[in-house]
């Protein structure tokens, strides 16, 4: 990974990127750039390498080919997708907080406030149903005021209301700090409206650009099936299989996808 | 009688404060095999410090260090899993222990001493490095606290965080390492796990937050040297398997409360 300065401002630019598990390649020259104030979205199947490019970001994983530059002395929140505390290990919200901000009570209190769940300081952190686990996540994240705050599926296990506070909420932090916001989400719903960047991802880069460009480029439709891709965009009616319906491939787990889709 | 069980006592006591924190990561991040592992290993390190003329304490670091890095390396194909791979190591290295340690012509070496811990033997010099070691393992945990915590929490996000993963990881496995060596002769390699396990396992049901676990395992653990040696000195039984007896049934005590966090 390169350590010099990329373009001014830009956070994180990923250059041509590829990478493969073994023989199967889960990204392939794939290219973004993740701009300060920007909140990018990054929208695929299941398996079609949303999360491994997160991983490149967030330098948690290396590219077999191309690079991935890094502003230097970058911030970075991160909120994965899955937490699981071990039940063996007591730990309480706030010593959770404690680990990414120690010492600071105040502002612990204050980013769990930020979130709404201030009431939780104190709950030991195994206890905690999806959606409160997310805003502790985010909370925590919020806490390193971060540059750039990646999000990986941060809508799951949150009803449509929370979904709506959460992406209200994402927006109101990047206004204020100004920080830029990579989104990983196989889910519509709102998504599209609240963000500025669209880049949808099926192990290449299929199409790009504002979510109005996206929403007519014909590849977007093709990935997202004939029925004209967004049939939740306009409507908020919330569908749970609509997450297996949306590629139009088979279902597939996270690194098993056989990469059946070509289309250009 | 005191002069007699002062120094056992003082040595146990040393092996357990220092286990309560590192069982408690042996708990918390599923080591409880790989610990027993390394202790296994740590026999094999005993007997080559007996065939070399080297320090026993060096001897035995170097030993798990050694193993703690082939089993990184072996963990790296997929056909084996870990768990069974661990078996093999440990079952491994205590068989070739034995037989290193039987074939020592020089020395009469008691064997039951090195599996089962003979802290009735330990004299003044093993209890200053005891406490040496144990206040050096103290300050490196609590200098690492966080990091090892961070780690043990979610190795990603402390990643994403700045923390150093590898070197934190790293630490860990030299101050177990430590911890075994100090060990080995006061319970025993078949019963060092124990002694990080057990007041662990009994802290938990007691704890909220990882430090209070960390120092009640301290506490559980320092009990458990204590009423063991006590039970060695009045029944005349073995002190280490004392020990792990009385470890235990103060872990049945913990169940009677019911956990609240």
């Amino acid at each position: 990974m390169s350590q010099q300065r990329a373009d001014t401002g830009t956070l994180v630019a990923v250059h041509g990127a590829g990478l493969a598990y073994g023989a199967h390649s889960v990204l392939d020259d794939v290219s973004l750039t993740l701009e300060p104030g920007r909140i990018t979205t990054l929208i695929g199947p299941n398996g079609a390498g949303k999360s491994t490019l997160a991983r490149l970001v967030l330098g948690l994983a290396r590219p077999d080919r191309g690079r991935v530059e890094r502003r230097p002395g970058l911030r970075v929140g991160y909120m994965p997708q899955h937490l699981q505390v071990d039940e063996s290990l007591p730990l309480t919200v706030d010593r959770f907080l404690w680990l990414a901000a120690p010492g600071r009570t105040r502002a612990r209190r204050d980013a769990l406030q930020r979130t709404g769940v201030a009431h939780l300081r104190r709950r030991a952190v195994r206890g905690l149903s999806g959606g409160e686990m997310q805003r502790v996540l985010l909370a925590r994240a919020l806490l390193r005021k971060p540059d750039l705050l990646v999000l990986d599926e941060p809508a799951q296990g949150v009803d449509v209301a929370g979904q709506d506070a959460l992406y209200g909420l994402l927006g109101q932090v990047r206004d204020e700090t100004g920080c830029g916001i990579l989104l990983i989400s196989h889910d519509l719903h709102l998504v599209m409206a609240r963000t500025d960047q669209v880049v949808c991802l099926h192990h290449h880069v299929c199409c790009s650009g504002t979510p109005e460009a996206v929403s007519r480029d014909p590849a977007y439709h093709r990935l997202f099936g004939p029925s004209g891709g967004m049939p939740n965009l306009a409507v908020y009616t919330h569908d749970h299989d609509h997450d297996h319906d949306l590629s139009g491939d088979p279902h597939h787990d996270h690194h098993g996808h056989t990469g059946g889709h070509h289309h250009d | 009688m005191i002069e007699l069980l002062a120094p056992a006592l003082l040595a146990g006591l040393a092996v357990a404060l220092v286990a309560g924190p590192m069982g408690s990561f042996v708990v918390w991040r599923r080591m409880a095999f790989f610990g027993d592992t390394l202790a296994h290993g740590a026999l094999l390190g005993a007997a080559l410090a007996l065939a070399l003329d080297v320090n026993l304490y060096v001897a035995v670091v170097v030993a798990c260090l050694a193993i703690a890095g082939a089993l990184a390396g072996l963990q790296q194909q997929r056909q084996i899993t870990g768990d069974t791979l661990l078996g093999i190591v440990a079952h491994t290295t205590l068989a070739l222990g034995v037989i290193a340690i039987s074939l020592q012509k020089s020395v009469q070496v008691d064997l039951f001493a090195y599996l089962f811990g003979d802290l009735l033997a330990v004299n003044w010099g093993d209890v200053l490095a005891l406490w040496a070691g144990a206040v050096l393992i103290l300050v490196l945990l609590a200098w690492h606290w966080r990091a090892l915590l961070s780690i043990t929490v979610n190795e990603d996000l402390a990643q994403v965080e700045g923390v150093p993963v590898t070197r934190t990881r790293l630490i860990l496995m030299l101050l177990l390492a430590l911890l075994i060596a100090g060990a080995i002769r006061t319970v025993g390699v078949l019963l060092i796990t124990s002694l990080l396990v057990i007041p662990a396992a009994g802290a938990r049901r007691l704890s909220r937050t990882p430090e209070q676990m960390a120092a009640l395992a301290s506490l559980l653990g320092l009990a458990s040297v204590s009423l063991g040696l006590a039970m060695s000195w009045y029944a005349d039984t073995p002190v280490g398997p004392s020990i792990v007896v009385a470890a235990a049934v103060l872990f049945g005590f913990t169940l009677l409360r019911r956990p609240d966090a």
